[in-house]
């Protein structure tokens, strides 16, 4: 998926500052479960989990997604119950 | 509330395939299992082989039952070496909410419902 430069607006709903993006992220950051109201992450819909792991396949740190720490956790138990279930790979060299 | 999520191995053809899952379910409801949704996936890519295999067909099974069907039918899973790799997971109350908005919208990665088996 391209990344826009500066699409970080909040109306982007899938857009946040991902890993690869150079400039420095100086907007505030927010938790897209908290915004969006998602309560459970699911484990079995790996198209939603590849937006928080990057392209060798590991979980993007807090920093980098804004997530909070709550759903960051729920969001790591999930990834690694995909790669349980080979829905996510472990690792990988080219997974976008 | 527990859901499972099981893979089967691909040289499997349709009809084993269904009748594997459905001694599988056989074995909850003797346990007293209220099975409340089952979904075949169908065969699948995986993201890295299992035992040597890329693909396998997935299958996911949500019910309702006491403690005890959960041992019994991972102890078969163990035994049977057909299963790849099963994941029995407690659902708590968002899951539960969650997972009965999706049964309802039917969103979700390529869900295929029990009806709709289609052998793409």
């Amino acid at each position: 998926m391209a990344y826009q430069k500066q699409s970080y607006g909040n109306d982007s709903s899938g857009q946040f500052p991902g890993a690869s993006n150079q400039q420095p992220e100086n907007r505030k950051k927010y938790c897209r479960f908290k915004k969006s109201g998602i309560k459970h992450i699911d484990y079995k819909d790996p198209k939603f989990l590849l937006k928080f792991v990057n392209e060798q396949g590991k979980i993007l740190p807090r920093r980098l997604t804004g997530t909070s720490l709550k759903y960051q956790r729920k969001l790591s138990t999930a990834i690694k119950r995909a790669r349980h279930l080979a829905l996510l790979p472990f690792v990988t060299d080219s997974l976008k | 509330m527990y859901e499972t999520t099981f893979i089967l191995s691909p040289e499997l053809t349709e009809d084993e395939y269904k009748s594997m899952v459905a001694k599988f379910i056989k074995i909850l409801t003797d346990q007293q299992a209220e099975i409340l949704n089952t979904e075949y996936w169908g065969i699948k890519k995986l993201a890295y082989p299992i035992q040597k295999r890329g693909s396998g067909y997935y299958t996911y099974i949500e019910f309702k039952s006491p403690m005890e069907a959960i041992q019994k039918v991972e102890t078969e899973f163990g035994y049977d070496e057909k299963v790849l790799r099963y994941l029995t997971v407690s659902l708590d109350k968002h899951a539960v909410a969650y997972n009965k908005k999706r049964r309802e919208q039917g969103f979700g990665s390529e869900k295929k419902t029990e009806a709709t088996l289609t052998n793409a």
